[in-house]
């Protein structure tokens, strides 16, 4: 006798707690082995790019913080670092060192975020407990600097709005002496973790070419053993004048990515206290007037102040006719920003490369051949964070 | 080559006639091409081993309502090896189709499915050309500068027929668009006026 078997196919998510958001996958199965996988995103599309091209530079600022809501800074500094490029003016070290320290501040939000989340999806309960307390606390670091917590709106092209109140230092440096010892205690957690690593080693696994050819970038072509950060290798902002290392994963495996990331967020701490230990007393925004709005005590006594006040917050400045890609090393990737300005004080084209979009793209070929429960431990260590993916 | 201007006169020596315009800004190198020599010139790139171009970072398109030629299709491509970026382009016509990069390259599949979705350009070949950030049965595309900015239709949940609906949009005030402009440096005719004044005289 012959029986018939028919692939069954199964919808996992829009709404499912592991689905990192709004996430559709349609999957085949054959028994328990997936067999194709089809993510159908879009979910989230806000039309970011079309926003962006009838909003003034300035008032497109806060579209970055929206993409990839997790770490919302670090997609600030590439749209800043084009129009700086292209507007081509010099941004004062302090700023840089605010820029960067909170660009840092952004991945360790973002690393933490995902490491103990991927935990929870492969059953632990904990590391996410006690991770989203530091979260909570790098938060309020941004919340100091900027107003809010998650969409800062802080970073300008030349530098940064304002400048850190009193006080900020000095905490977000003993942040830095006890925060270690909470990333100890994550990996006790989890990094000899039998159950951890029966989920995550093996599975997942990306080869160097693969990974090349899929276009991946960050923890996800670094875990596949190819020493690429865009930190290192095109620094921006000061990143040339500070020391940190580059974690490299060997087997390319969710448990390889794992291990990248954790060891990223100890670089960061290091980054953000050299980060302190070089700051010091300076402007934080550049002089010209024709970017920078005039300060408040201007603006109260020079008619010339309160004109290019009203013109910055209405008209915005012009940026020069050109064509630009700039990147920078976010913390899921290469986050880039293809701009093209048009002389007016609109962009007239703004292509956000988001990392996230060609890593979820991968997931039928990553997800191929494993077991159903596989999915969400491979879902959660792609990173995936829908803000970014459907813009 | 780690030397941009050696990399740039390589390319150009040895696709020759392919290749319309090249230049240096921004430590990058810009090409122009024609739509048919794309897929020859994206494959000497990326196997070349001087240039090695093994990732595609991204794909989008600029539109250009008023051109004959209105969509410049844009390639991003990266070098790891040689720590280059190269921004490849070329214009075409609003009903071209032209050649898909998935073959070369396998992520190119989303980006193209992108580009397909938000401005309406067909690829040949594509394996698996369908709408992705847009909703399900949606009409138009969505980042052609003549696609209005509020839409055409907005979705709701309508309590009579208990389900979601679209309707064309109703605003209670018309978009706005304001002209910020300087009349006193910016504003076209004005800064025309005062050129061929400055001419004259």
């Amino acid at each position: 006798m012959t029986k018939k078997i028919k692939n069954l196919n199964l919808n996992f998510g829009p709404q499912h707690p592991a689905a990192h958001g709004v996430l559709r996958l349609i999957l085949e199965l054959d028994g328990e082995v997936v067999e194709k996988a089809d993510p159908h995103i879009g979910l989230l599309h806000r039309g970011t790019e079309k926003l962006i091209e009838n909003k003034t530079y300035m008032q497109a600022v806060p579209y970055f913080d929206r993409l990839d809501y997790v770490a919302p800074m670090n997609q600030e500094h590439a749209f800043a670092l084009a129009v700086e490029k292209i507007l081509d003016i010099d941004v004062p070290i302090r700023a840089q060192l605010i820029r960067v320290m909170f660009c840092e501040i952004g991945r360790i939000l973002s690393h933490i975020l995902n490491v103990t989340t991927q935990a929870l999806d492969v059953g632990a309960l904990t590391p996410s407990l006690w991770g989203f307390e530091e979260r909570e606390t790098l938060m309020t670091f941004y919340e100091r600097a900027s107003g809010s917590r998650l969409h800062a709106n802080y970073f300008r092209a030349g530098g940064v709005h304002q400048d850190l109140p009193a006080g900020l230092e000095t905490d977000i440096a003993k942040f830095c002496e006890t925060f270690p010892k909470i990333i100890n205690d994550l990996e006790n957690l989890l990094t000899d973790n039998r159950i951890f690593k029966q989920r995550n080693v093996d599975i997942g696994v990306v080869t160097k070419e693969d990974a090349l050819d899929y276009s991946f970038s960050g923890v996800m072509i670094r875990g596949s053993g190819v020493p690429w950060d865009l930190r290192k290798s095109q620094p921006y902002d000061c990143y040339n004048q500070l020391e940190f290392k580059i974690p490299v994963g060997k087997n390319g495996d969710c448990y390889d990515r794992y291990l990248c990331r954790i060891e990223e967020m100890k670089e960061s701490v290091k980054i953000i206290k050299q980060c302190l230990s070089k700051m010091e007393k300076g402007p934080i925004k550049t002089f010209d007037g024709k970017i920078t709005p005039p300060s408040k005590k201007d603006i109260k006594q020079s008619m010339e102040a309160l004109i290019h006040h009203f013109k910055l917050f209405t008209e915005g400045y012009r940026v020069p006719e050109d064509e630009i890609y700039t990147a920078v090393e976010a913390p899921k990737g290469e986050f880039g920003v293809y701009l093209i300005s048009d002389g007016s004080s609109k962009p007239y084209k703004c292509k956000i490369r988001a990392p996230g979009f060609s890593h979820l793209q991968s997931m039928d070929y990553l997800i191929k051949g494993h077991m159903l429960a596989d999915v969400p431990a491979v879902l959660g260590s792609l990173d995936i964070v829908f803000g970014e993916v459907d813009r | 080559m780690n030397n941009l201007i050696d990399l740039e006169k390589k390319i150009n020596s040895e696709l020759g006639t392919k290749i319309n315009t090249s230049e240096i800004k921004h430590n990058q190198i810009y090409l122009e091409i024609d739509s048919e020599d794309l897929i020859d010139v994206v494959l000497f790139v990326k196997t070349n081993k001087d240039t090695k171009f093994r990732q595609l970072i991204d794909i989008t398109v600029v539109d250009y309502p008023e051109r004959s030629k209105r969509f410049k299709i844009v390639y991003l491509f990266l070098s790891h090896e040689f720590n280059q970026r190269m921004i490849l382009s070329y214009d075409i016509s609003e009903n071209e189709v032209i050649a898909s990069l998935t073959p070369i390259f396998p992520s190119a599949n989303w980006m193209e499915r992108e580009v397909f979705d938000m401005y309406g350009v067909s690829f040949k070949d594509h394996p698996d050309l369908r709408r992705i950030l847009t909703d399900y049965g949606f009409e138009g595309h969505p980042l052609r500068k003549d696609f209005p900015l509020t839409g055409h239709t907005e979705v709701r949940y309508s309590e009579d027929q208990k389900k979601v609906i679209n309707e064309p949009v109703k605003l209670e005030q018309n978009y706005r668009n304001f002209d910020y402009e300087s009349p006193w440096e910016g504003t076209k005719y004005i800064k025309e006026l005062t050129d061929s004044n400055d001419k004259k005289n």
